[in-house]
C-alpha cells in the first residue's frame, strides 16, 4: 500500500521535487560538520574583524553582527530544525496513536472521556499553549520541543480514532476477536497498519509545520538560545539589522521557506493520492 | 434533533472547553514551577511583594480551593497587575484586542476576496499550468514564516521602493496634526467617524503591509479549499446540464457552481480566522503593531508572568469561541451533521 503510493507520487513532478529538496537537506544536515567552510563560527565563535559583510566569495551569504559566516550557520541550522521537527512529530505520534487507537477500539465511556480530553487540548492556539510552558519552564530547544508535543498530540489521536473506527467493523477484525485475539494485539497488529497511510501523510505535512512553529518559538526567543546556531534564532538576530544589511535573515528564512515547502507539497500530492474520491478521478 | 438543541448543546460543550482550557493554564502557570509566586512577580521582586503574591496566589490552600480563586478571579476579569505595564492587565488587553482584530478583519478580507477566485480558476482550469501555479503559491503561501516574510515585504515597499511605511498603526505626525477621538479602537472607523480623510489614508497605509503578510496563510489555505470543493462540485450532472444548454460559463462557474463549493469554504474561512488570530502574534512584533502578540512578546522578554497567562487565557477563549461559530454555520449549511 505505502510503497504502491510512493510509486504513485514518484509520477508527480511536484512530489519528485520536493523529495529531492528534503533529501538534500537531510544529507546536508548529517554532513555538516565535515562540509561546512566556517566550522567554529557555525558553533558560535565570533569574528569581529569581518562584521556584518555582504554577500562575497569568500561568504556566499554574507556574515552575520558577529562577523560569522551565514552560510555555514545556515547549514549547520538544517540539523537543530530537521531534530526538532522529527522529535516533535514522533513524540507526538507515539502519545496519539495509542490514545485515539484505545478509544476507537472501546468505545463507549473510555472513549468519551479520552475524546473529551483531546478536545480541551485541541482548543488551544498551538503556539500559544507552547509560549506558555516554555515561560514557565524556561528557554531552551528542550521545552520548545515539550511544549510543541503537548499541543500536537491530539491531531494525531483524532485522526486515528476515526480510520480505526472504520476499520475495526472489517470482518478480519471481527475474526481475531473471535479467535481470541488480545485486544493490544488486535489493536497495534491488525488496526494500526490500516492507518499507516494517512499518518504518513499528516506526518508529512506535519513536519513543515513543526518546522515552522520551532522557529516561531526560537524568534520569539524561547527555543534554541545564542550562540547556536538556529534558523529562527537567526531571522530574529537579523530583525535588528535588516534594514541595512538584509542578508543578515534573508537566507535562514529563505531555508525555512524551501524546507517547509518541500514538506507541504509532498504532503499535498499524498494526500490528494490517499483521498479515494480524488484518486479515482486521477487514475483514470 | 434540531438545530436549536444542537446549538445548546454545543454551547454547554464548549462552556465546559473553556473550562478544561482554564484548567489546564492553571496547571501550568500555579502548580508546575516551583515557586509561582517569585514568577508572578518577576526576576527584580522583593521580599514583601513574593509574600502579597503568596496571598493572592493561595499557595497555601487545596489544589481545588486554589482553583476555585482562580476562576473567580476571572469571573471578575481581574488577571492581575502587569509587571512591566504597571495597569491591570485586563485594561491592557482590552486595548490591544482591538487592534489585532483590525488587523485581523482587513487579513481576512483580502484572503477571501483573492482565496475564492483563485480558488475556482484552479479548479476550472484542472492540471494545467493556472492550476499549478495556485497549487504552488498556495503552499508557498502556507509556508511562509510571517516574521520573516514581513521583514522582507518591508525591505521591499519601505526601503527599496519606499512606498509604503515601516511600522506601527498610524504616523505619529499625521496622529498629531490630525487628531481624532477614538471611538470604537478600529482606527479605519474612527478615521472615517471623525471625517478625517488625511489620517484614513494613513491607516491604510500603515495596515497594508502587515495584512499582506497575514493573508499568506489563509489565502493559501481558502485557495486549496475552494479549489478541491469546486472539482468536486463540477463532476456534478447539473453542471453538466447548464454546459448543455449553453449557458455562459463564467455564470456556471460563480453563480451554479461556487453556489454549492462556498459553503464548505466559509468553514475554511472561519477556521482559518483562529489560525491567524495566533499568526498575529509574530506579525505584530516585526510592524511594531500595539495589538495582543506585541503585548505577549513584550510580556515574555520582561517574563511578565500575569500578562502571559491573561493573554494565553483570552485568546483561548476567543478561539474556542470562534470552532463554536464553526460548529453552527457547518450545523447550519450541512443538514447531514446531526447528534
Amino acid at each position: 500500500m505505502s510503497l504502491k503510493l510512493l510509486k504513485l507520487a514518484f509520477k508527480n513532478a511536484f512530489a519528485r521535487f520536493s523529495l529531492l529538496i528534503v533529501l538534500i537537506f537531510v544529507a546536508m544536515a548529517l554532513t555538516a560538520p565535515w562540509i561546512v567552510p566556517y566550522k567554529e563560527q557555525a558553533l558560535g565563535e565570533p569574528n569581529m574583524a569581518e562584521r556584518l559583510q555582504p554577500p562575497s566569495l569568500r561568504h556566499p551569504f554574507g556574515t552575520d553582527h558577529m562577523g560569522r559566516d551565514i552560510l555555514s550557520r545556515v547549514m549547520y541550522g538544517s540539523r537543530t530544525s530537521l531534530v526538532t521537527a522529527v522529535l516533535v512529530v514522533f513524540l507526538s505520534a507515539l502519545i496519539g496513536v495509542p490514545i485515539g487507537l484505545i478509544s476507537a477500539y472501546f468505545g463507549g465511556f473510555v472513549d468519551n472521556i479520552l475524546m473529551r480530553f483531546t478536545d480541551i487540548f485541541l482548543s488551544f492556539p498551538p503556539l500559544l499553549l507552547a509560549l506558555l510552558i516554555a515561560s514557565t519552564l524556561g528557554k531552551g530547544l528542550f521545552n520548545a520541543i515539550l511544549a510543541l508535543v503537548v499541543t500536537w498530540w491530539p491531531w494525531y489521536a483524532r485522526l486515528v480514532r476515526s480510520q480505526a473506527l472504520s476499520i475495526k467493523t472489517f470482518a478480519y477484525v471481527e475474526a481475531a476477536k473471535a479467535a481470541g485475539v488480545s485486544s493490544a494485539k488486535i489493536m497495534f497488529r491488525h488496526i494500526l497498519p490500516g492507518c499507516i497511510a494517512p499518518l504518513a501523510v499528516q506526518c508529512t505535512m506535519d513536519m513543515g509545520s513543526a518546522i515552522l512553529e520551532a522557529a516561531a518559538l526560537s524568534f520569539l526567543g524561547l527555543g534554541v538560545q545564542p550562540p547556536k546556531a538556529d534558523w529562527g534564532l537567526m531571522i530574529s538576530e537579523g530583525k535588528a539589522y535588516f534594514l541595512n544589511y538584509w542578508w543578515v535573515p534573508t537566507f535562514p528564512g529563505l531555508f525555512v521557506l524551501l524546507l517547509v515547502v518541500s514538506f507541504n507539497l509532498l504532503g499535498d500530492v499524498l494526500r490528494e493520492m490517499i483521498d479515494p474520491r480524488l484518486r479515482r478521478r486521477m487514475l483514470v | 434533533m434540531n438545530l436549536a438543541r444542537y446549538i445548546v448543546s454545543r454551547l454547554v460543550w464548549s462552556i465546559f472547553v473553556v473550562l478544561g482550557v482554564i484548567f489546564v493554564v492553571f496547571i501550568v502557570s500555579n502548580v508546575v514551577p516551583s515557586d509561582p509566586a517569585a514568577l508572578w512577580v518577576g526576576p527584580k521582586a522583593t521580599h514583601s511583594a513574593i509574600q502579597m503574591a503568596r496571598e493572592k496566589l493561595k499557595l497555601d490552600k487545596p489544589l481545588l480551593v486554589r482553583f476555585g480563586y482562580f476562576l473567580r478571579d476571572l469571573l471578575r476579569f481581574d488577571f492581575g497587575i502587569s509587571i512591566r505595564t504597571h495597569n491591570p492587565v485586563i485594561q491592557d488587553i482590552k486595548t490591544a484586542l482591538t487592534a489585532t482584530f483590525e488587523l485581523l478583519l482587513v487579513a481576512e478580507f483580502l484572503a477571501v476576496a483573492l482565496g475564492i477566485p483563485f480558488g475556482v480558476f484552479a479548479a476550472v482550469k484542472r492540471n494545467k499550468w493556472f492550476d499549478n501555479l495556485s497549487r504552488l503559491f498556495a503552499v508557498v503561501g502556507v509556508s511562509l514564516p510571517s516574521f520573516w516574510y514581513g521583514m522582507i515585504l518591508q525591505l521591499l515597499f519601505f526601503k527599496w521602493l519606499g512606498v509604503l511605511p515601516l511600522s506601527d498603526r498610524i504616523d505619529t505626525f499625521v496622529s498629531l496634526l490630525h487628531p481624532f477621538h477614538e471611538r470604537t479602537g478600529f482606527y479605519l472607523i474612527d478615521t472615517l467617524l471623525a471625517g478625517n480623510y488625511t489620517a484614513f489614508l494613513d491607516v491604510i497605509k500603515h495596515l497594508m503591509l502587515p495584512a499582506i503578510t497575514l493573508a499568506a496563510y489563509p489565502i493559501g489555505l481558502i485557495t486549496r479549499q475552494v479549489r478541491s470543493m469546486m472539482v468536486e462540485v463540477m463532476q456534478e450532472n447539473y453542471i453538466r446540464t447548464a454546459f448543455a444548454y449553453a449557458i455562459p460559463e463564467r455564470k456556471i462557474y460563480f453563480r451554479y457552481a461556487l453556489k454549492n463549493a462556498i459553503a464548505p469554504a466559509m468553514v475554511t474561512v472561519a477556521l482559518s480566522f483562529a489560525y491567524t488570530l495566533v499568526g498575529a502574534f509574530l506579525v505584530e512584533l516585526i510592524f511594531n503593531w500595539p495589538g495582543l502578540g506585541r503585548y505577549a512578546a513584550n510580556a515574555i522578554l520582561s517574563m511578565d508572568y500575569p500578562a502571559i497567562v491573561g493573554v494565553t487565557i483570552v485568546t483561548s477563549v476567543c478561539y474556542v469561541f470562534i470552532n463554536f461559530l464553526v460548529d453552527v454555520i457547518q450545523a447550519k449549511i450541512d443538514p447531514r451533521i446531526r447528534f
